[in-house]
């Protein structure tokens, strides 16, 4: 459904983030795309949407495929419209407006106003809870709310793709299991594929169908959850595991450094 | 009593049609961060047009309201478009220049086309005067008075209801996170102007109608920048709240204490204001969640 042929991101016409980034999306999947911080995660996901524009960053090589149909030289609205839609890391909720107003807001690219009405309900299903707040000012939303309205609000778009940016990113590991489950759900009752971008890779390998491990600019590791958690080096740096007493001390140091380099 | 209530209505009506010049600037303001100082130049355009129309072509005057209207919805998007969308990313104090060139610029084609002189228009909202109780108010400021406040309850719903409306707000609010939804930052920008312009040109017919039309009608805009200072730039019900009191402001110290004063009393009371309110009456805070 989705493919990213070597592509190459660079901001300011200088600083070249994505180098030779490739990877694909399959329709009705959930993918998986970890990294530690700075590996470019966030890159490519705006690289997709269309997003690098404002941020002055701009794909220069390789190409960008959805369903068939080269989407890299295409402006966000247009994206969105062909049924991609990415909810953007920190949340991003429109502080000053309501709950409804946010998600009417999501709903920008259909117009049909019986749909939108439908559509709202069935948002208010997978989140009761902004149902209950749905006159609220949603910048006075906790974290997991604020969350749950920015999924809520991608789903009002009726994306065929929907591209998520670290969800768990400052929740309770409670209301990151639940905000996991129902992304599954949404997954798999709305039939829309799910490109989900995080840290916790625990989390992700565990409703994952397909995973990607990403480091500086490009991708070093892919496969199905279950190989890569067998994976020593994915145990060590990104579940927290270690398998002891298999290492000698040098080894120990260099380790030590590039689990600095993972964490930094 | 009736000097009090002849003030109130003269004070209420300025404070309306202030709020509505004022809500062109808030929309840019919100939307874009740049601060039209041209806004004054949009009443001229609205007046100038209403005045060709039916003063000099000689049109019924419903007909020169849709005429009018149309220059004003052109004028606003054709600055958009060709002033202040290339400057984008540019210093916001090299924008703000650019809009008082800008108008300049109007004005000088205007006077070109209409010469400096103070005319006549075209009356045609009745000047008749109407009796309020004891106070004697000209019909056309009435007119003004039931326009503006039509006017801004229909922005308001517009704001509420629509999904134009709420894009708009999303876009003063986060602008990345509205490119996200597939809203177009260009066609938000587009519709603000287009309203400013809008507005101005309505409040510009109607202050032609109660002045004449001459490049004074313009003046009123400066006066404008008291009201949304004082209601907080980016705030809606600020520019009306704004406008009210420096309307009434204005006539009460015009009326009791000294011709002349009215000049200066709202400024002052903006100062003091501000000392308490740095972000004016109802200005957005940012919002800090604990
Ligand atoms: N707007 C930008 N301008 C310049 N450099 C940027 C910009 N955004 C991100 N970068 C750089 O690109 C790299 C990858 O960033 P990002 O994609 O946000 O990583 P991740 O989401 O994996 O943490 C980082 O080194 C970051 O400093
Ligand atoms: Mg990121």
């Amino acid at each position: 459904m989705l493919a990213l042929n070597n592509i190459e991101v660079i901001y300011n016409d200088v600083i070249l983030v994505l180098k030779g980034m490739s990877m694909q999306v399959g329709e009705g999947q959930i993918v998986a795309l970890l990294g530690s911080n700075g590996a470019g995660k966030s890159t490519t996901l705006k690289a997709v949407s269309g997003l690098l524009k404002p941020e002055d960053g701009a794909v220069t090589d390789g190409e960008i495929l959805f369903l068939g149909q080269r989407i890299d030289r295409l402006d966000a609205a247009d994206i969105v419209r062909r049924g991609v839609f990415q909810v953007m890391e920190g949340r991003r909720v429109f502080e000053h407006l309501t709950v409804e107003e946010n998600l009417r807001a999501g709903a920008y690219t259909q117009r049909d106003a019986r749909r939108q009405t439908q559509d709202l309900e069935l948002v208010y299903g997978y989140f009761p809870r902004l149902l209950e707040r749905r006159q609220q000012t949603a910048g006075y939303l906790s974290g997991g709310e604020q969350q749950m309205l920015a999924i809520g609000r991608a789903m009002m778009a009726h994306p065929r793709l929907m591209m998520l940016d670290e969800p768990s990113l400052g929740l309770a590991p409670l209301l990151v299991e639940e905000i996991f489950r129902i992304i599954r759900r949404i997954n798999q009752e709305q039939k829309t594929t799910i490109l989900l971008v995080e840290q916790n890779a625990r989390l992700a390998l565990a409703v994952a169908d397909y995973a990607y491990i990403m480091e500086n600019g490009r991708i070093v590791l892919e496969g199905a959850p279950a190989q890569l958690q067998e994976n020593a080096d994915v145990r060590e740096f990104y579940l927290g595991l270690t398998d002891v007493g298999t290492r000698k001390s040098y080894r120990d140091v260099k380790h030590y450094k590039r689990r600095k380099r993972w964490l930094s | 009593m009736a000097l009090f209530l002849q003030l109130t209505l003269t004070g209420l009506t300025n404070g309306m049609l202030y709020a509505l010049i004022a809500l062109g600037i808030v929309l840019i303001f919100k939307s874009s961060d740049v601060i039209n100082f041209a806004q004054g130049e949009f009443l001229l355009i609205g007046a100038y047009a209403m005045f060709w129309a039916v003063g000099q072509v000689g049109l019924p005057w419903p007909v020169g309201i849709l005429i009018t209207l149309a220059v004003a919805v052109l004028a606003g998007v054709l600055v958009e478009r060709l002033v202040l969308r290339p400057l984008i990313g540019e210093p916001i104090i090299s924008v703000i220049m650019v809009t008082i060139g800008l108008s300049s610029l109007i004005r000088a084609i205007i006077s070109l086309f209409f010469g400096t002189a103070s005319q006549p228009f075209p009356n045609f909202i009745p000047r008749t005067p109407v009796a309020f109780g004891p106070a004697v108010v000209p019909a056309d400021r009435l007119w003004a008075l039931g326009l503006a406040v039509a006017l801004l309850a229909l922005f308001i719903l517009f704001f509420r209801r629509t999904n134009e409306g709420i894009a708009m707000r999303a876009v003063a609010d986060d602008q990345q996170a509205a490119l996200s939804m597939g809203i177009s930052i260009q066609r938000v920008f587009a519709i603000a102007w287009a309203i400013a312009a809008v507005v101005a040109a309505i409040a510009g017919v109607l202050v032609a109608n109660i002045v004449g039309v001459s490049g004074d009608v313009s003046r009123i805009g400066l006066r404008v920048f008291p009201v949304v200072i004082l209601g907080g730039l980016d705030s809606i019900p600020g520019a009306i709240v704004g406008g009210v009191i420096i309307g009434l402001l204005e006539t009460y110290s015009g009326g009791y204490l000294k011709p002349g004063l009215e000049q200066v009393v709202p400024f002052v009371a903006l100062i003091l204001i501000l000392m308490v309110k740095p972000y004016g009456l109802f200005g957005q805070t940012r919002i800090e969640r604990v």
